[in-house]
């Protein structure tokens, strides 16, 4: 495969998990190389078998699970013939594994020092003074601020970004030549997904490390890697080098995914969907596996299984699009026009869309929604007689407007109170202050009893498809508990009516309402909790990251339902989101929030694409763009968001912000005009206000 | 009417607790997901193997459970019914009851413990061991018939618990054949191939082997006493039957009485949080900081004073002994809701942030609903977990308390106050061990069966544990 003699030479891997009720055939012939010094990106959806390969590989596989053919060598030692004594060894010292999840990886009663220490105590001969230095070096190599300090601090005193670099240094420890990286930036916030990943391309690089980089991000994989392979169905359905795959992916599976990608430009129509599901890997395939799905598929598809075919420009496909000789003359050529029709088709679409799109949004500049000086403070209580010691203010005083039939997307980090404002306007926390001004009456203010009639009008959509409904009850209970709570339905037979119009609206066949939740996947729940949603007709919803437990595939979907569901029925939105590019293919208006406070706010346009205030800017600057050429000039941030127990003085966000200037840390700034929608929360602007 | 029907306190409770339970399996019937997890308790061997033994403690229970007065004579047309509160498994073993011994004999002994004097047909005085009044008293001679007799009556026990189990074998490869539209032929061979899916293999042996304990003992029992006598010359096999209704009313009953409590507060310290929490809280903490037994005695005095205040009430000595028994399982209920209701305020305080109730908080439905629609179906496996842990620890629990003396009424048979009376008898010389050992054995047979079936209900239970099945792919390699 290459002449470079590799790292890692993986060989038609197939590793099962006995599930107890069917085989589940995780991994099924994966083969890969990983060369030296490269980063090499497995990319795929959830349940595609990545993570599998990468615990076969350390052989950390669960107890149902097994590796049952094929062969993993490193530099020639195949690690499956290793007796566990010596793959220790291999572990940490050859290869080493950073996680997803960097708050369950480390031990809660260990120190960062000592856990890295434990790694060197293992692998190498180090003990006192020179263990403590070593370990004071990674800290350092790993970036981690005040090193001498943070090593003798316990995992919860550090932040999540702080413990995958303490998690990284643990893994570096023994200098590995190989380090599996399993979606290390997945738990993480945009900015720290940043940091994080500058640290580990410039690990890589001076330490000419291999880096196996296992995400479902794109966005990363075009940052970061040089070879690619996108995984499906337990199969490895394209590899090439990352430029090629980016400027034209092979594999109808792979265009899919790029198609599915919401972003700014395709705002207009709806998202490219991949129809159906993924098969379920318990059963065996003949044909390709992807064929019931894909729109160039044929005969052939379902009938012979296709190889790895050479799709040109280094890029290697399993399709039978790409198989040599007569197949590529006869169906190949005739193959290749459809194809081509077809992208051609997805491009045409939204242009198609867009024009209907343009007409839709109902701009009736009538607001449905205002908020103003909201402010949700939970108390600290300390002490035996719960003592109020302090306040977390978890949203501080924010003011936004919502307008009938429109979108408003929220943005931010993790922590900045995003969800809470969400929360607040339901009720479903009690505001501290401010008011909730919904079609005029302040939902803030009632009673229990007032605030009853108008929970129909404002209902809500959560993240987690999986904890949203309860395993306990019919989806028909499900949808017919708000109906029975407001009192809408005349009776049982009615309600049941409405059910069954409600599943039809969201995509899904009214027979479902029979069964338990735990019957169907993520998506499907997710439309589900939509349908819940729509059943008392609300006309605001807010929308809490409902897709980022989704798989790219899937979030299209539901993004094209929310916008098809918005267009029909004039709904308003609240789309509560970290993910700038859901935002900008969903919102009208954005607001961005830092640490309880509205920062920035405007229309999409203005805000993502004129950016004012300097939180804004490295937000967006820190996102991850396929494409290199439109990537903004990278502003990275410094630190961690502050806690909202006291928050920094003078403006919120001074200690990270690479413009403050000795006034912001006397006041917070007032809001500065830019245009009628467009205002921003900070002094550099101050004179454009005051002049 | 040749009887009267007495209702005791317990009696009531136990067949309110079998509705219930029926209830509940009905229902657990008509819900696939509901279903899911007993599936798996019957697909486990160890769990099965328990069940059947418990059945057939359960089935003794039961039958000790149904109580009346059997009529004694007819005065002016109207029946005149007897003092003595009898249960249909009174009657079923009513040789073991009445044939009584003067004082100790040794398991199938045929003559007493200890020497005695007795006055020969010609007027002289011998010390020797005398015969016992019904124990082997159809051998001409003892020391010649004893060991031919004990075995053909073990035999003739064993041939007719081999008969008991190929008809109920049979039963039920007929009763799997007709579910499963097969003969009955192909259903006999799959069961001992292992092939079938709840492991019918294991419950058939498990009950060949109680058959074939358990009939000789019962063969032996009608002539002999075969677990000896006390010391009032009782059937000590007999009490040790009679200890088990005891054993599972206060295992049962008392979990009844504290499930209410339990799941009440549990939920709604967690769900409501704030002033609520704090005050059931602090409920239970000084609940569980008092000592169990010093509670139980306190109480138990108690009922003492108003049981002989209120003698009125109580006809029957069994009727006071059944208060006495339904007291203890009240308190004891009392003293150890605590446990559960914690584990379910923290259960709920989990359950209150999950999105659903949020959900369900958006639509304004109200608290108490969200309580009983969200929280506590979710919490069940929780309490049924508990419950079948606990049931075994509050078997043991009764024993203990006997032992200081706050148990079940004296009249009461129950493994505690066979142990508390081994106290002695292993400090006679000779020692009398039968009475400790068949209360040990049994209890231990109850109490290990009760724990393995609970083992199986946490298994399949438990969330957290999931089919951690070591990987069996090695004969099924491609």
């Amino acid at each position: 495969m290459s002449q470079e003699r590799s790292l890692l030479s993986v060989r038609d891997l197939r590793t099962w998990l006995d599930t107890g009720d069917a085989l589940v055939r995780a991994v099924d012939g994966v083969s890969f190389d990983v060369r030296r010094g490269e980063t090499f990106a497995l990319v795929g959806e959830s349940g595609c078998g990545k993570s599998m390969t990468a615990l076969s590989i350390m052989r950390l596989l669960p107890d149902a699970g097994g590796v049952v053919g094929g062969s993993i060598e490193l530099e020639g030692t195949d690690l499956l013939k290793l007796p566990e004594a010596q793959m220790r060894h291999v572990r940490g010292r050859r290869v080493g594994m950073i996680f997803q999840e960097p708050a369950l990886s480390l031990n809660p009663v260990m120190t960062a020092g000592e856990q890295i220490a434990e790694a060197l105590r293992r692998h190498t001969g180090l003990a006192g003074a020179a263990l403590e230095a070593r370990v004071l070096e990674l800290l350092e190599a790993v970036h981690l601020p005040d090193p001498a300090r943070r090593r003798h601090e316990y995992p919860f005193q550090l932040s999540g970004g702080m413990k995958q670099r303490v998690m990284i240094a643990t893994a570096l420890a023994c200098g590995p030549d190989l380090l599996i990286a399993d979606e290390p930036t997945t738990a993480l916030d945009v900015t720290i997904q940043a940091q994080v990943l500058d640290l580990l391309r410039e690990l890589q690089r001076t330490r000419r490390m291999s880096l196996m980089l296992i995400t479902h991000d794109l966005g990363v994989v075009a940052e970061m890697a040089h070879r690619v392979a996108v995984m499906y169905a337990g199969e490895i359905v394209e590899t090439g080098a990352r430029e090629a795959f980016f400027s034209r992916p092979a594999h109808p599976y792979s265009r899919k995914l790029f198609d599915s990608l919401p972003s700014g430009t395709k705002r207009g129509g709806a998202l490219a969907v991949i129809r159906g599901s993924v098969p379920p890997l318990t059963r065996e395939f003949t044909g390709c596996r992807f064929a019931e799905r894909c729109d160039a598929a044929w005969d052939l598809c379902r009938k012979s299984t296709p190889g790895l075919y050479d799709a040109g420009n280094g890029q290697v496909a399993r399709c039978h699009l790409y198989a040599p000789g007569a197949a590529r003359e006869a169906g190949g050529g005739r193959r290749e026009a459809e194809v081509g029709g077809e992208q051609r088709g997805t491009s045409r679409e939204p242009r198609a869309a867009s024009r209907e799109g343009d007409q839709s949004p109902v701009t009736s500049h009538q607001s449905l929604l205002e908020v103003s000086d909201l402010k949700v403070h939970f108390p600290v209580h300390r002490g035996l007689f719960k003592r109020v010691v302090a306040h977390v203010k978890a949203v501080d005083g924010v003011s936004l407007t919502i307008e009938s039939g429109q979108t408003l997307g929220l943005v931010g980090e993790s922590g900045c109170g995003k969800t809470t404002v969400g929360k607040g306007i339901l009720r479903l926390v009690e505001p501290s202050g401010g008011a909730v001004l919904f079609d005029g009456a302040d939902l803030a203010r009632m009673t229990r009893g007032e605030l009853r009639p108008r929970r129909k009008d404002v209902q809500i959509i959560f993240q987690d498809p999986y904890s949203s409904l309860n395993p306990r009850m019919r989806i028909m209970e499900t949808l017919e508990e708000g109906m029975a709570a407001l009192g809408l339905g005349a009776d049982r037979e009615a309600r049941q009516a409405r059910v069954d119009a409600l599943l039809a609206e969201v995509g899904l066949s009214p027979e479902i309402k029979l069964r338990y939740p735990h019957e169907f996947s993520g998506g499907q729940r997710q439309r589900i909790a939509i349908a819940r949603a729509l059943s008392v007709d609300p006309r605001l919803i807010v929308c809490d990251e409902p897709t980022s437990a989704l798989d790219v595939s899937v979030q299209a979907q539901i993004l094209n339902l929310l916008k098809d569901l918005q267009r029909r029925k004039g709904l308003a939105y609240l789309f509560i989101s970290h993910n700038i590019s859901v935002i900008e293919f969903l919102a009208h208006e954005v607001a961005v929030m830092y640490l309880g406070r509205i920062v920035e706010r405007g229309a999409v346009d203005e805000v993502l694409g004129d950016p004012k205030h300097p939180y804004t800017r490295s937000l967006l600057s820190a996102v991850p763009v396929l494409d290199p050429a439109t990537k903004r000039a990278v502003i990275r941030l410094q630190g961690d968001l502050p806690s909202p127990v006291n928050p920094p003085a003078g403006c919120h966000f001074h200690p990270r912000c690479p413009d403050a200037f000795a006034r912001c840390r006397e006041g917070y700034p007032g809001s500065a005009r830019f245009s009628a929608s467009h205002t921003a929360a900070c002094h550099l602007y101050a004179l454009k206000r005051d002049g | 009417m040749p009887f009267k029907l007495v209702i005791l306190w317990t009696d009531a409770l136990v067949f309110v607790l079998l509705a219930a339970v029926a209830l509940f399996a009905l229902h657990v019937r008509r819900h696939d997901h509901l279903a899911a997890p007993w599936r798996k308790v019957a697909r486990s061997p160890s769990g099965m193997a328990a069940a059947t033994v418990l059945a057939f403690f359960v089935a003794i229970g039961l039958a000790d459970s149904l109580h009346y007065r059997p009529a004694i004579a007819v005065k002016d047309g109207k029946a005149v019914y007897a003092v003595e509160v009898l249960s249909v498994f009174d009657k079923l073993a009513e040789r073991l009851r009445t044939r009584k011994a003067t004082t100790y004999s040794a398991p199938l002994a045929t003559h007493r413990y200890t020497k005695e004097s007795i006055e020969l047909p010609d007027g002289r005085q011998v010390r020797d061991y005398p015969r016992l009044k019904h124990g082997g008293s159809h051998l001409r001679d003892p020391v010649a018939d004893w060991a031919p007799d004990v075995a053909r009556r073990c035999l003739y026990g064993i041939a007719a618990g081999s008969v008991i189990w190929f008809v109920l074998a049979t039963l039920l490869c007929a009763g799997l054949a007709r579910g499963g539209a097969t003969d009955t032929d192909t259903v006999w061979r799959a069961i001992w191939r292992g092939g079938t899916e709840v492991p019918w293999r294991t419950v058939l042996v498990t009950l060949g082997v109680l058959l074939a304990v358990g009939s000789p003992l019962v063969a032996l029992a009608a002539k002999y006493h075969v677990l000896g006598t006390d010391k009032v010359g009782q059937d000590v096999f007999y009490q040790a039957l009679k200890s088990i209704r005891t054993g599972l009313v206060i295992g049962t009953l008392t979990t009844l009485i504290m499930l209410p409590f339990a799941i009440l507060f549990g939920t709604m310290a967690g769900y409501f949080k704030g002033w609520v929490d704090d005050v059931i809280q602090y409920v239970y903490t000084t609940l569980s900081s008092i000592p169990g037994v010093l509670l139980i005695a306190a109480a138990v005095l108690v009922m003492q004073v108003y049981i002989e205040n209120h003698s009125e009430q109580f006809e029957t000595t069994i009727q006071r002994a059944d208060f006495r028994l339904f007291w203890l399982c009240f308190i004891l209920g009392i003293a150890s809701w605590t446990g559960l209701c914690r584990l379910l305020r923290g259960e709920a305080l989990k359950l209150r942030e999950s999105e659903y109730i949020q959900a369900a908080k958006a639509f304004g439905v109200s608290e108490f609903r969200i309580i009983a629609r969200h929280i506590v179906p979710n919490v069940m496996h929780v309490v049924l977990i508990s419950v079948v842990l606990n049931f075994s620890g509050l078997v043991l629990a009764e024993a203990v308390l006997a032992y200081v003396g706050v148990g079940v009424d004296p009249t009461m048979t129950s493994f505690g106050g066979m142990i508390n009376s081994a106290r002695l008898e292993m400090a006679r010389d000779p020692m009398v061990w039968w009475s400790l050992a068949a209360a040990f054995c049994f209890m231990l047979l109850m109490v290990l069966s009760a724990n393995l079936f609970a083992d199986a209900v946490r298994d399949a239970f438990d969330p957290r544990i999931r089919a951690a099945r070591p990987f069996r792919l090695a004969a099924r390699k491609p």
